[in-house]
C-alpha cells in the first residue's frame, strides 16, 4: 500500500463574501488531482505559477483546509481532519519550505527552532532535547557549536540545512519539499539536492517535491505529476514524461527548457515554433472550454495523459 | 574590428561597511559591441548586479574608481544632470522583478510616456500617446490601449516585463542592461521574454549586458560570457569556448553544478564552502583558493593576472593548469 | 463608487446604534442620576421618587433606552441640568468652535508634519535629519497636557503674546472682520500647542516611508529613464509615501477628539471637549451621553473617510 494516496483533491477558495455582497463564483485552485506516492520514493509535483501545486502540497500538510477527496497517509485517513480547516499536523509529515530566510524566525536560535516540533510533540527534557538537537544538525552537517546562534549568521544553504534538521526532528515518513533549491545560489543548490538524496536513504524519507524546474525534477523524482490550472495534464514516471510527453503543455514545458549548446539554438528554435503551432492548431484536442483539461487517461505502464475522449467531467 | 559601443576599464566600485569600503566590483574590465550580447555570470555576491549598477550610476553611496567608456563620455565621471541625459535614452535597464519595477500608483501608460517626456519634451501629447501604443504593440501585448491604461497590480507577471522592457526601449537605446530579466518569471514566460528581448536586439542593434545566473538562460542568448566570481571576472570567452572548454575551476564547477534533464541521476557536483561576504572576501591572491583546498597553493599565482588562452578566451589565476575535480585524481595524473 | 459609500453607510447604521446603547448603558452605570444632582437635599425622598417616577427613571433600561433613542432621533436630546436649557442647542453652540480648533490643528499638524518628514526622510542620517528625529522623540515623550501647560504660561502668561482663555474677544459683531481675526487670534496657541504634539508621529511615518521607498526598485526604474532627483521625488517617493498618512487621517480624527478635551480644558477654550469634561464631573448625563455618541460617530465617520480616501489615491484599492 502506498504511503501517501491522494484520491481527487479538490480545493476550492470561495472568494470574501461580505455583509452585503453576493457570493462569488469559487476559485479552483485545485482541481480533482490522484496520485500515490510509496514508501523511500519522491514524487515531483511540476507547474508553473497558478497550477496549483503549492496548494496541494499546503492542504495535504493541513494548512489549507480540502473542499473534497480523500487522503490518506501512512494507513490513516486523513480527510476528516483535513476538511474541518484546522490546522492538526500529523508528526510523520514534515515540510521544507521556499525561502531559508523568511521560514526561519529571526528571533529565535538555532536550538528553540530546531528543537520547535520536538517540544510539539515530544516532551524531552532539556538534557535530552539538547543532545537530540546536536544530533539533527550533525546530521545535516551544522556544526554543533552554531545551536546558540540565530539565523542571520547562516548562509543560504546553511539555513535550508536548519529548515530540513527542523523537517526531519520527527523522523516523518513524508516530506514536502515546496521548491526547496530555487532561492539557492546553483552550487548551494547542488549542496542542499545532494544532502537531501542523503537523508532520503538513511531515514527512508519519501518525498513531495514540488518544484518549476524540469532539471531538478528529473534529477530528483522517481514519479512526477504536471499540473496546469488546477488540474492534472500528465502523470508518469520520470522516463515516460521526458522520453515520450504526450500532452501539448508538457511537450512546451520540455521545449522551454533552456539549450545546453549555443550551436542547438536554431534547431530547438525550430522545435518551439512546431509546438506553439501544435498548442495553437490542436488545442481542443487537450483543453476543454474553460480552457482546463481533460480528465486522465491511460497511456502505458504508469504513464497517463489528459486528452479529449471521455467528455468534461 | 568593429568600434566598441561600452569599454569599461578597471572599474572598482567599493561600499562603506563600518567605516571602510570594501570592493563589490574589483577592477573589471569589459566591452560590449553593437548588437552583440555580453553576458555576465555569477553567484549571488560575486558583484555582478553591482557592475550593472556601477554602469547606470544607480549606486546611491558608493565610490567608483576607474572608467566607462560609452559615446565618448567616461560615465563614471560624469555629473548627474548629464547621466540624466544618457541614462533612459541611449542605455535602458531591465530589471528582476517586475511587479517592484514599477510604481504601484500610476498606470503603465504613465509610466512608458516618462521616458518619452524626459528625453524627447518636443513631441505633442498625441505623438507621445501613439508611441506608447506603438511600443507596446512591438514588445507584443496585444490590446495596447487597454494595457496603456491599467496599473502593474492588474497584470501579469510577464506583461510586466514586457512593460519594463518597453521603458527601457521607449528612446531606442544603443546599449540595454538586462539584470536578470527573467529569474521571477515562469519557464514557458521566460521563453517569451528572452525571445522578445533578441527580436529587440535585432530591430535597434542594440549592445546587451546580460546579467544572469542561469547558464541555460547564457546558453540560449549570449554571444560572449564573462563569469564573476568576488567581484573580479575570472574568465571571459565567445559562448562555444565557454560552453565545450571552460579552463577556470570556478567555470567548470558552476557547470558541473547544473541538474539537468540530460545528466544520469548521479550525485550533483558541490562547490565546498560558501561564498565569502564582501567584507570576508580574500583580498590577496586567487579569491577562488579556499574553495577548492586540494590545489596546491604553489599553483595559485600571487598576483592572478588574466591569461589569453586563445583569441578572446581569458582565464584569471594559473591555477587552471592544474585543477582537477576530487575522485579524478588519477586521470589527472595518468593524463599529465 | 457611490455603491460601496451607500453600502459603507449601511454598515455604520448598526454600528451607532451598538454604540448608543453600550454609551447609555455605561452611562446608566454611574452613580447617582439627574436627580442626584438636581434637587435640594432637603426636600422629602418621596417628592423625589415620584419624579423618578415621573420622569421614567424606575423603567427598565430597555424603555428607557427607547424614550431616549426616539427622541434622540427626533432631535431632542435632553436637557442640560446645569445650564437649563437643551442638549442640543447647548452643543450647537460649542460645536462650531471645537470644529475650528480641530481644523485648525489638523493643518498644522500637516504643515509641520510633511517638510520636516520629507527632509528627514530625504537626507537621512545627516544633521537636519537628527535634529528632527530628536524632535520626534521629544515629542513622543512630553505628555500633551504638560506641554499645553508650558505653552500657556510661557506664550499666554510669560510674555503675554496670545489670551489665555475663550474663543473670541467679548463684545465684538458676530460677522465683523475684527470678529473673525479674533476668533483665528484664539485659537493659535492652542491648535499650535497640539499640533506640535499630535505632529511627531507623522512625521516619523513619513520618514521611515521615504526611506523604504527611495530604495525600492521602481525608484531604479525612474532613474534608470533619465529622471532628475527632483523629479524623483515629486513624481514617485512623495505620493507612495502619502498613501500611509492617508490611511492615518482617520485615526487622526480619533486622535483629535482625544486631544481637543484636555486643550480645551487646559486653555479654557469653550468647545465640546471642554464641555464634555464639566458634565462629567456635574454628572450632566444627557450631555455626556449626547457628546460621546457624537464623538463614536465622529470616529466611525473618520476610518470611512480614511478608506475613501485611499480608495481614491491608491489603485491597488479601487473602489468599485
Amino acid at each position: 500500500m502506498a504511503l501517501l494516496d491522494i484520491k481527487d483533491l479538490k480545493v476550492h477558495f470561495y472568494g470574501r463574501s461580505g455583509l452585503l455582497s453576493r457570493k462569488k463564483k469559487p476559485f479552483k485552485a485545485v482541481d480533482g488531482i490522484s496520485f500515490c506516492i510509496e514508501e523511500g520514493q519522491t514524487y515531483g509535483l511540476v507547474g508553473e505559477s497558478g497550477s496549483g501545486k503549492t496548494t496541494t502540497g499546503r492542504a495535504i500538510i493541513g494548512l489549507n483546509p480540502l473542499t473534497s477527496g480523500n487522503i490518506t497517509f501512512n494507513g490513516r485517513d486523513l480527510t476528516m481532519e483535513r476538511r474541518r480547516g484546522k490546522i492538526t499536523f500529523d508528526r510523520n509529515i514534515g515540510m521544507i519550505f521556499q525561502d531559508p530566510y523568511s521560514s526561519l524566525n529571526p528571533k529565535k536560535r538555532v536550538l528553540d527552532i530546531v528543537a520547535e516540533p520536538l517540544r510539539n510533540f515530544e516532551r524531552l527534557s532539556p538534557k535530552k532535547e539538547l543532545a537530540k538537537v546536536q544530533q539533527l544538525l550533525a546530521q545535516v552537517g551544522i556544526s554543533a557549536d552554531s545551536i546558540y546562534k540565530y539565523p542571520h549568521e547562516f548562509s543560504g544553504g546553511q539555513r535550508q540545512r536548519i529548515g530540513i534538521a527542523r523537517a526531519i526532528a520527527l523522523k516523518p515518513k513524508l516530506i514536502i519539499a515546496d521548491e526547496p533549491v530555487s532561492a539557492l545560489d546553483l552550487s548551494v543548490q547542488a549542496q542542499v539536492l545532494n544532502f537531501m538524496k542523503d537523508i532520503q536513504k538513511e531515514l527512508n524519507l519519501s518525498y513531495l517535491f514540488i518544484s518549476h524546474d524540469l532539471g531538478i525534477i528529473k534529477h530528483m523524482c522517481d514519479q512526477i505529476g504536471i499540473m496546469y490550472r488546477g488540474r492534472y495534464v500528465e502523470q508518469g514516471s520520470s522516463d515516460e514524461l521526458f522520453s515520450n510527453p504526450q500532452h501539448i503543455y508538457t511537450k512546451r514545458l520540455l521545449s522551454a527548457i533552456p539549450v545546453k549548446e549555443p550551436a542547438e539554438r536554431e534547431k530547438r528554435a525550430r522545435e518551439r515554433e512546431a509546438i506553439a503551432e501544435e498548442f495553437q492548431t490542436s488545442y481542443h484536442r487537450y483543453f476543454d472550454q474553460e480552457g482546463l483539461a481533460y480528465p486522465l487517461q491511460h497511456i502505458a505502464g504508469t504513464h497517463y495523459a489528459a486528452a479529449q475522449g471521455t467528455g468534461g467531467r | 574590428m568593429q568600434n566598441e559601443l561600452l569599454t569599461i576599464q578597471h572599474l572598482t566600485t567599493s561600499f562603506k561597511i563600518e567605516d571602510h569600503y570594501y570592493a563589490a566590483v574589483d577592477e573589471v574590465s569589459l566591452s560590449v559591441k553593437p548588437n552583440e550580447v555580453v553576458a555576465i555570470v555569477g553567484e549571488s555576491g560575486s558583484g555582478k548586479s553591482a557592475l550593472a549598477f556601477s554602469i547606470m550610476g544607480l549606486h546611491a553611496r558608493a565610490k567608483s574608481e576607474g572608467s566607462i567608456a560609452f559615446e565618448g563620455y567616461n560615465l563614471n565621471s560624469l555629473g548627474p544632470n548629464e547621466l540624466n541625459k544618457l541614462r533612459g535614452k541611449h542605455i535602458g535597464m531591465i530589471f528582476q522583478d517586475p511587479l517592484s519595477a514599477l510604481n504601484p500608483l500610476m498606470t503603465v501608460g504613465d509610466q512608458i510616456q516618462e521616458a518619452l517626456i524626459l528625453h524627447q519634451p518636443n513631441m505633442s501629447k498625441k505623438e507621445r500617446k501613439r508611441k506608447v501604443i506603438e511600443l507596446l504593440n512591438s514588445v507584443g501585448i496585444l490590446q495596447p490601449d487597454v494595457i496603456a491604461s491599467s496599473y502593474p497590480h492588474e497584470l501579469s507577471g510577464g506583461m510586466r516585463q514586457r512593460i519594463v522592457i518597453s521603458i527601457a526601449i521607449a528612446n531606442e537605446p544603443k546599449l540595454l542592461i538586462a539584470d536578470e530579466p527573467t529569474t521571477a518569471l515562469d519557464a514557458t514566460i521566460q521563453l517569451q521574454i528572452l525571445d522578445l528581448i533578441r527580436k529587440l536586439k535585432d530591430d535597434i542593434g542594440a549592445g546587451i549586458i546580460l546579467i544572469t545566473h542561469d547558464i541555460g538562460v547564457v546558453a540560449e542568448m549570449a554571444d560572449r560570457v564573462a563569469v564573476m566570481y568576488g567581484g573580479q571576472i575570472v574568465e571571459i570567452a565567445d559562448i562555444h569556448t565557454l560552453l565545450s572548454d571552460p579552463r577556470h575551476p570556478y567555470t567548470r564547477s558552476l557547470l558541473r553544478s547544473i541538474p539537468s534533464a540530460d545528466t544520469p541521476k548521479t550525485k550533483l557536483y558541490s562547490i565546498q564552502g560558501v561564498v565569502p561576504s564582501l567584507k570576508h572576501l580574500p583580498r590577496q591572491g586567487c579569491r577562488f583558493r579556499f574553495r577548492i583546498p586540494w590545489i596546491g597553493e604553489s599553483s595559485h599565482e600571487e598576483n592572478p593576472q588574466m591569461h589569453e588562452l586563445s583569441p578572446g578566451h581569458f582565464v584569471r589565476c594559473t591555477c587552471y593548469q592544474n585543477f582537477w575535480f576530487p575522485g579524478e585524481e588519477d586521470i589527472q595524473n595518468g593524463a599529465s | 463608487m457611490g455603491k460601496t459609500i451607500t453600502r459603507r453607510f449601511g454598515i455604520m447604521v448598526p454600528q451607532i446604534i451598538l454604540l448608543s446603547i453600550l454609551v447609555f448603558l455605561l452611562a446608566k452605570q454611574m452613580p447617582g442620576d439627574a436627580l442626584t444632582g438636581l434637587l435640594d437635599p432637603s426636600v422629602d425622598p418621596a417628592v423625589i421618587e415620584s419624579q423618578r417616577e415621573k420622569l421614567g427613571l424606575n423603567n427598565p433600561w430597555h424603555i428607557q433606552y427607547w424614550d431616549w433613542i426616539t427622541k434622540a432621533i427626533q432631535g431632542d436630546f435632553g436637557q442640560s441640568f446645569r445650564f437649563k436649557m437643551p442638549v442640543l442647542d447647548l452643543i450647537g453652540e460649542r460645536i462650531s468652535n471645537t470644529v475650528w480648533l480641530s481644523l485648525a490643528t489638523l493643518i498644522l499638524t500637516y504643515l509641520i508634519a510633511i517638510p520636516l518628514g520629507i527632509t528627514s526622510g530625504r537626507y537621512n542620517d545627516t544633521l537636519s535629519d537628527r535634529l528632527i528625529t530628536g524632535y520626534t522623540y521629544l515629542g513622543f515623550a512630553a505628555p500633551l497636557f504638560i506641554f499645553a501647560l508650558l505653552m500657556l504660561w510661557l506664550f499666554g502668561f510669560k510674555i503675554g503674546w496670545f489670551p489665555t482663555s475663550g474663543s473670541v474677544t467679548p463684545g465684538l459683531e458676530p460677522g465683523t472682520l475684527a470678529f473673525v481675526i479674533s476668533k483665528m487670534y484664539h485659537l493659535l496657541l492652542p491648535a499650535t500647542s497640539m499640533a506640535l504634539i499630535t505632529t511627531v508621529t507623522t512625521v516619523q511615518l513619513l520618514r521611515s516611508e521615504i526611506i523604504d521607498i527611495k530604495h525600492r526598485d521602481f525608484i531604479h526604474t525612474a532613474r534608470a529613464k533619465g529622471a532628475s532627483e527632483s523629479r524623483i521625488y515629486n513624481r514617485h517617493i512623495l505620493r507612495n509615501a502619502l498613501l500611509p498618512i492617508a490611511a492615518f487621517f482617520g485615526y487622526e480624527l480619533t486622535g483629535l477628539i482625544g486631544g481637543t478635551i484636555f486643550i480645551e480644558s487646559i486653555f479654557s477654550y469653550p468647545g465640546m471637549g471642554e464641555l464634555f469634561f464639566s458634565s462629567i464631573l456635574l454628572r450632566d448625563f444627557s450631555v455626556m451621553i449626547t457628546i460621546i455618541l457624537l464623538y463614536g460617530i465622529a470616529s466611525i465617520l473618520g476610518a470611512l473617510v480614511s478608506d475613501l480616501i485611499l480608495g481614491l489615491i491608491d489603485p491597488r484599492i479601487r473602489i468599485k
